[in-house]
């Protein structure tokens, strides 16, 4: 019994087994892989010769020295590729860093004090959640543009300000940029916080809340020393969730902004790590830097995880 | 408390020092839970304005004419209403090939979702009801590979299909683009995670008397199981499909041909621009027609979400329970 079981299983998990062999397990390590090889390109074998190149000459670190700035991609013009990491200005990793170091802990605040107002009241709490919840199911690409409009130098949000300020139009200023960038991202990423937040809310016993009331104590408090505590499985959850979300920041940006145009001009000033990866990924002879980046991301969120699991065994109550 | 006065008719608390008894005290509890109350929702409903403002400003936005959304109006001022809204939409799907688009979206869809479920069933089955060795290291593998960026895998995918030679950059054929965009995203572990936690919480009794009655696992499995866990099907479908409403990235890179653009791409890819009249050769982007665009983009979902909205809801929230 227990051994005609063993087969069929496999059986039955066999298409699962089989799709994810091929477009997930496998391209894990060859991403890996690739990111290793130097001159690389995967329509040929080692030291073909392409042409006038010769490609696939081996194994290397360059491609990692060349996505952080320290090595030349052509030797014999001495140009570092400052795009992914950069300390005098922007750069896809810091941009990536400032959204989620901005973004994240802003929307958590956010969607808690929501979560917390919804959670008192009765009448049309249902309805409210409803509207919290609808910036999610929302294409991030059409409501960009519409942000784009709003904000636009014409539009409805100087109009209301009775200001001219470029935020995001050509020539607008990176930081005007940024601003915009990152209200949007926290207006995408409240739905989901909210959900997660108010279904915690929903499971704290009455009973906290009515010691809480019997010693007197005010609503900031109640706040501070009980639903905060209790709610701390689902504010660890989704702080790691939306670091690893905001890391890999792209849509946004692509919704808000062009393709090809970012604010100051054609300076790739609003790349983010994502970003950079996809902008490798479609020039043909610079797959290797796609996957050292996608390799970087990999590590970031890995170490991301763990120091949170981390913390979480100190500070998270159960 | 040193000093109660007891009266037959009504009790008074009065605490000494202050000038304060339990009427005056419940009278302004009373205030202050009113005034509290009013502060919640006056935030709640500003809050709520603000989330909600860029979904009306994009429908207001589609009706009105070019100069009124250019010069940040909030309601239209210029034209007449439901001739701006004629003239608007009839510009834009001129432009913008609408429903050739959805239609992609609806193949990519439909065929992802049909197969993501099959697979999905079988694969929560194996892992909730079979016994095997090495079920649980398989699931924990499984589980895990949620936690490393997608980008990792496109990478390679895009590199594989390519080898295949499924994305020319000219004459990608329908079936070229269809596969390229489907077969990746046939298997989706957090489906497979959602369901089987679904099957877990069938009771065993139910398996071992479908047994005696002499059925087989794969009888039992789509007699029994599949329509007790309808729910959740429900909830995998919805959300797969609007998945594929939303799918950018992958169909961006991967199709080249933009006969097979999915919706998301081409809004992006399409210019809804038009000729100044006073300079030929000079064209101008139409905001106006940007927001029917996003409209007609935007607005399924927000359908397809009122009408399930339990569903999604739940699914979505089913993620963090575990936490």
């Amino acid at each position: 019994m227990e051994k005609r079981n063993n087969y069929k299983a496999w059986l039955y998990l066999a298409p699962a087994l089989i799709l994810m062999a091929v477009f997930t397990f496998f391209p894990l390590v060859n991403t890996i892989i690739v990111s290793f090889i130097e001159n690389y390109n995967s329509a040929y074998g080692f030291n073909a010769e392409v042409g006038e190149r010769v490609v696939n000459t081996g194994f290397t670190f360059k491609n990692y020295g060349v996505v952080l700035g320290i090595t030349p991609r052509n030797p014999s013009t001495g140009v570092l590729d400052k795009t992914f990491l950069s300390f005098t200005g922007p750069s896809a990793l810091g941009n990536t860093l400032m959204i989620t170091f901005i973004t994240v802990p802003i929307s958590v605040v956010i969607a808690l004090v929501i979560s917390i107002a919804l959670n008192q009241i009765k009448v049309l709490k249902k309805f409210f959640q409803t509207v919290f919840f609808m910036p999610y199911v929302t294409n991030i690409i059409a409501v960009g543009m519409v942000f784009s409009i709003i904000f636009s130098t014409n539009g409805i949000f100087n109009a209301m300000l009775k200001s001219n300020t470029n935020w995001i139009n050509v020539g607008a200023s990176y930081w005007n940029s940024m601003l915009i960038l990152f209200v949007y991202i926290i207006w995408n990423a409240l739905p989901y916080k909210i959900l997660i937040f108010l279904s915690g809310l929903q499971n704290i016993d009455k009973q906290y809340y009515d010691a809480a009331k019997i010693d007197g104590a005010s609503a900031f408090k109640v706040a501070r020393k009980v639903t905060i505590p209790l709610l701390s499985p689902q504010i660890l959850y989704i702080t790691i969730t939306s670091f690893i979300g905001a890391f890999k920041e792209y849509t946004a940006i692509v919704g808000l902004f062009n393709r090809s145009y970012t604010a100051d001009g054609n300076v790739p000033d609003l790349f983010t790590v994502v970003y950079y990866i996809y902008d490798k990924l479609n020039s043909t002879d610079q797959v290797q830097y796609a996957s050292a980046a996608a390799v970087i991301l990999f590590i970031i969120i890995m170490l991301i995880t763990l120091v949170q699991m981390k913390v979480a065994k100190k500070r998270v109550h159960y | 408390m040193k000093q109660v006065n007891v009266n037959t008719t009504h009790l008074n608390l009065v605490i000494p020092g202050r000038r304060k008894d339990v009427l005056s005290t419940q009278k302004r509890d009373k205030v202050m839970k009113i005034i509290a109350l009013v502060l919640t929702y006056s935030f709640i409903v500003l809050m709520a304005l603000i989330v909600i403002f860029p979904f009306f400003y994009m429908i207001i936005g589609s009706f009105m004419l070019e100069e009124d959304v250019i010069s940040g109006k909030l309601w239209p001022t210029t034209g007449s209403f439901f001739e701006n809204i004629h003239y608007n939409y009839t510009e834009t799907l001129k432009r913008f090939d609408y429903f050739k688009y959805v239609g992609n979206t609806l193949i990519v869809g439909v065929s992802t979702t049909a197969g993501c479920l099959f697979i999905t069933i079988l694969s929560a089955f194996a892992f909730s009801r079979l016994h095997f060795k090495g079920r649980e290291v398989l699931f924990t593998i499984f589980l895990a590979t949620m936690m490393i960026p997608g980008e990792m895998m496109v990478i390679t995918n895009y590199i594989t299909m390519n080898n295949l030679g499924l994305i020319p950059i000219k004459g990608q054929t329908a079936i070229q683009a269809f596969t390229v965009m489907i077969l990746p995203f046939l298997s989706s572990v957090f489906y497979i995670y959602l369901l089987r936690q679904n099957f877990l919480q069938i009771p065993n009794e139910l398996y071992f008397s479908s047994k005696v009655d002499g059925k087989s696992d794969w009888q039992y499995l789509w007699k029994v199981m599949v329509p007790l866990a309808a729910p959740t099907l429900i909830t995998i479908t919805i959300l797969s499909l609007i998945g594929s409403w939303n799918a950018y990235v992958w169909p961006n890179t991967a199709v080249k041909n933009d006969n097979y653009w999915l919706i998301s791409v081409a809004m992006r890819g399409t210019a809804l621009e038009i000729e100044d009249p006073l300079q030929p050769q000079v064209f101008k982007i139409q905001n106006s027609w940007t927001m029917v665009a996003s409209t007609l983009t935007v607005l399924p979902l927000l359908i397809l979400f009122i009408i399930f909205r339990k569903y999604i809801m739940k699914g979505t929230g089913r993620a963090g329970i575990k936490g």
